[in-house]
């Protein structure tokens, strides 16, 4: 939940404030604080748009665009889901962000035994194109963006976006996808992984080096600190493993014989907003100076547009709870807020209902209204980096960068990212911390509205969106229907030349649309990956 | 020797839904309350999910379901439960679970249910008081 540690005296005064990250906050700031930490305006922040980037990566800000709002969008069937979509567009929404149900992120066909119970559940059910061809039918995909929250199979699902987009007659150049297509923080929290790390990280290579060919608009990697930070993670952590974790893809393409400048460039972050406001704006502001340089230092990436962190900055599912769900709508607020202090490319927000259901149309609009509440009538577009200079501001994202860096060099001297994951070092450190964050909830050491003060008040009931069994049957129907009906001659080619290009160890990105353009299937497509790659085996915690 | 039986948990990740935070959570609470904890890891199905129980002599079967398939999981539960004899076992169920279902799942065979932000001391003196000696 974020929530910082407060040290109190029997008067009820603050004596001490202990952010998550570690770092104590003093009662005053003042100029000697700034003397301290030898502040350097040119070399800590510089103007907005310029080397470090702390201020921003564009020198208007918010006054040359706003930020984009993308809800996390997608239930049941593709249809039902195209219907959503639209209604978040007509109300303003300039992004789409697809949520798919976990069979379609396990690389499950819906009518696998595997996904009975699952199917539509969590997220839209993705057999084939012919569902992509009904969930984006109507909406102009060279104007709108969109994120694809999916990571073991982001490969099949970019191909699919492709393989879509072309049918539909746009350009493959204008579309812009965002896959998130971070395997290896699902290794450390969210957990749909299938394929072993080593050929996991390579798929996200291919993905990389095909859309810096074929769709150079699309931002073939979004990587993760916000499960990072939702298994337990500090603020601090959550950025220090982000970027490892870019390294990792990095490396896999420049063994590739590319440059870094050729593909980095198309790098975006997907980070979390909830807990402490400071720390926060902090951790934002230091992510991106370290990020640009950790490209320049350690890369050698030259090109300064090359150099920015971009950034969904949002969700904050964990700070949300259960009890008490209407106040989950001011928590939204604020951490939006932060984030567009933050100076955020993207804000997705977590609907207030969401420790209980997915949400309803209701609360998905709540979320989008409290961005826009923000972009034009409160003034976060008004000037860019707005708490720069603060004599606070500056000190904590100071010591931020501090601990962000005390992190990253804490993983690589146990030997690194990928060797931190594949043995589940990361994945105990986070979930001990989880836990002993529980108890400071519950012990009342760590202040939670609703939870362990101000509890009071009758409980309040959220309407639930109900799973619909017959979205499920549909679905199973409609893939039997394809399966009938699809050239098979056609679809057995496709997988088979997919099968030779994996053991060939080539790009698997040609062949995969090819196989969606087959109407092969998401399940289909797995195996072949499934049975030549084999399975991640997860790491023994206890 | 007199003293306490230790009570044997199976922490258990049923189905695709990979948020295990809360699994694991738990997992540390009861081991630190003193007893033996094991956690299958994720994506397991029902039989994968018994077997363990049976090889390991569990006392306790606690399932985590964070993605809302918590009815047909228990559903295929109770089948495979009463289909072994492990009617014995405590079975309990944390999660995302809205209160209306509840119910259903301990018509299912479920014992307790525990919603996200259950206090631990709530969980331990249940098992506590319902593992059989």
């Amino acid at each position: 939940m974020g929530v910082a540690k407060y040290i109190k005296n029997e008067k009820d005064q603050i004596e001490d404030v202990i952010l998550q990250s570690g770092i104590h906050v003093k009662a005053v700031y003042g100029p000697k604080d700034l003397e301290d930490i030898g502040f350097s305006y040119e070399k800590d922040l510089a103007d907005p748009g310029e080397y470090p980037f702390t201020r921003g990566i564009h020198p208007l800000g918010y006054r040359s665009r706003a930020w984009t709002t993308r809800q996390y969008t997608g239930f049941g069937t593709p249809a039902e889901t195209n219907e959503r979509f639209k209604l978040m567009i007509k109300h303003g929404q300039t992004g789409l962000n697809v949520a798919f149900d976990l069979p379609t992120q396990m690389g499950l066909d819906s009518d696998d035994p595997l996904a009975e119970g699952e199917v539509g559940r969590v997220g839209m059910a993705v057999d084939s194109l012919r569902d992509f061809e009904i969930a984006f039918k109507d909406i102009n995909l060279e104007k709108i963006g969109t994120g694809l929250t999916i990571n073991a199979i982001a490969s099949i699902m970019l191909a699919m976006y492709q393989a879509v987009a072309e049918k539909f007659g746009f350009d493959r150049t204008k579309i812009s996808a965002t896959p998130q297509n971070d395997i290896l923080k699902e290794m450390i929290g969210r957990g749909t992984w299938i394929f072993p790390v080593e050929p996991a990280v390579n798929l996200i290579g291919d993905t990389i080096e095909y859309s810096m060919k074929v769709m150079p608009r699309t931002n073939p990697v979004s990587v993760c600190g916000y499960h990072i930070r939702e298994s337990g993670a500090t603020p601090a952590q959550e950025i220090a493993y982000a970027i490892l974790i870019a390294n990792a893809y990095i490396d896999n393409v420049l063994a590739r014989g590319y440059d870094i400048d050729d593909f980095v460039g198309r790098f975006s972050f997907n980070l979390n907003v909830f807990g402490n406001l400071w720390e926060q704006v902090a951790k934002f502001r230091a992510a991106r100076k370290l990020w640009a340089r950790n490209l320049k230092e350690k890369y050698g990436a030259k090109k300064p547009k090359n150099l920015f962190l971009r950034g969904l900055f949002g969700g904050g599912g964990y700070g949300l709870t259960k009890a008490q769900p209407e106040n989950n709508i001011m928590r939204g607020a604020y951490y939006a807020l932060a984030a567009a202090l933050s100076g955020a490319q993207t804000i997705a927000l977590c609907s207030y209902d969401e420790a209980y259901t997915i949400p309803t149309p209701h609360s998905a609009l709540i979320s989008l209204r409290t961005l826009q509440l923000l972009m034009d009538e409160v003034g976060l577009r008004d000037t860019v980096d707005p708490l720069a200079g603060s004599y606070f501001i500056e000190t904590l994202t100071k010591q931020m960068e501090e601990k962000i860096e005390e992190e990253m060099r804490k993983i690589e001297d146990i030997g690194g990212i990928v060797h931190a994951v594949s043995t589940g070092y990361i994945q105990r450190l986070v979930a001990r911390q989880a836990y002993e964050f529980e108890k400071g909830v519950q012990t009342g050491e760590l202040k939670k509205v609703g939870v362990n003060i101000y509890v009071e008040g009758e409980p309040q009931e959220v309407e639930l969106h109900e799973y619909n069994y017959e979205s499920a049957e549909k679905q199973i129907e409609s893939l039997k229907e394809l399966r009938r009906t699809r050239n098979n001659r056609e679809v057995t080619r496709t997988l088979k030349e997919l099968e030779k290009g994996v053991k060939a160890k080539k790009n698997v990105m040609p062949y995969l649309v090819d196989c969606c353009k087959a109407y092969a299937t998401v399940g289909e497509m797995t195996n072949v990956f499934r049975d030549i790659y084999g399975e991640f085996e997860e790491p023994s915690l206890f | 020797m007199v003293g306490e039986k230790r009570i044997k948990v199976l922490i258990a990740k049923p189905g695709l839904d990979g948020h295990d935070r809360g699994a694991k959570v738990v997992a540390h609470a009861l081991k630190e309350a003193g007893m033996e904890v094991i956690y299958t890891g994720l994506h397991k199905t029902v039989d994968q999910i018994i077997d363990t129980a049976i090889q390991e002599d569990v006392d306790v079967i606690g399932l985590s379901i964070m993605s809302g398939a918590h009815i047909p999981i228990m559903e295929k539960m109770s089948k495979k439960i009463k289909e072994k004899g492990l009617e014995d076992k405590v079975i309990v169920i944390g999660g995302v679970v809205p209160s209306k279902d509840i119910p259903k799942l301990k018509e299912f065979g479920a014992d307790a249910v525990f919603p996200g932000g259950t206090p631990f001391s709530e969980i331990i003196s249940f098992l506590k008081g319902n593992v059989k000696e």
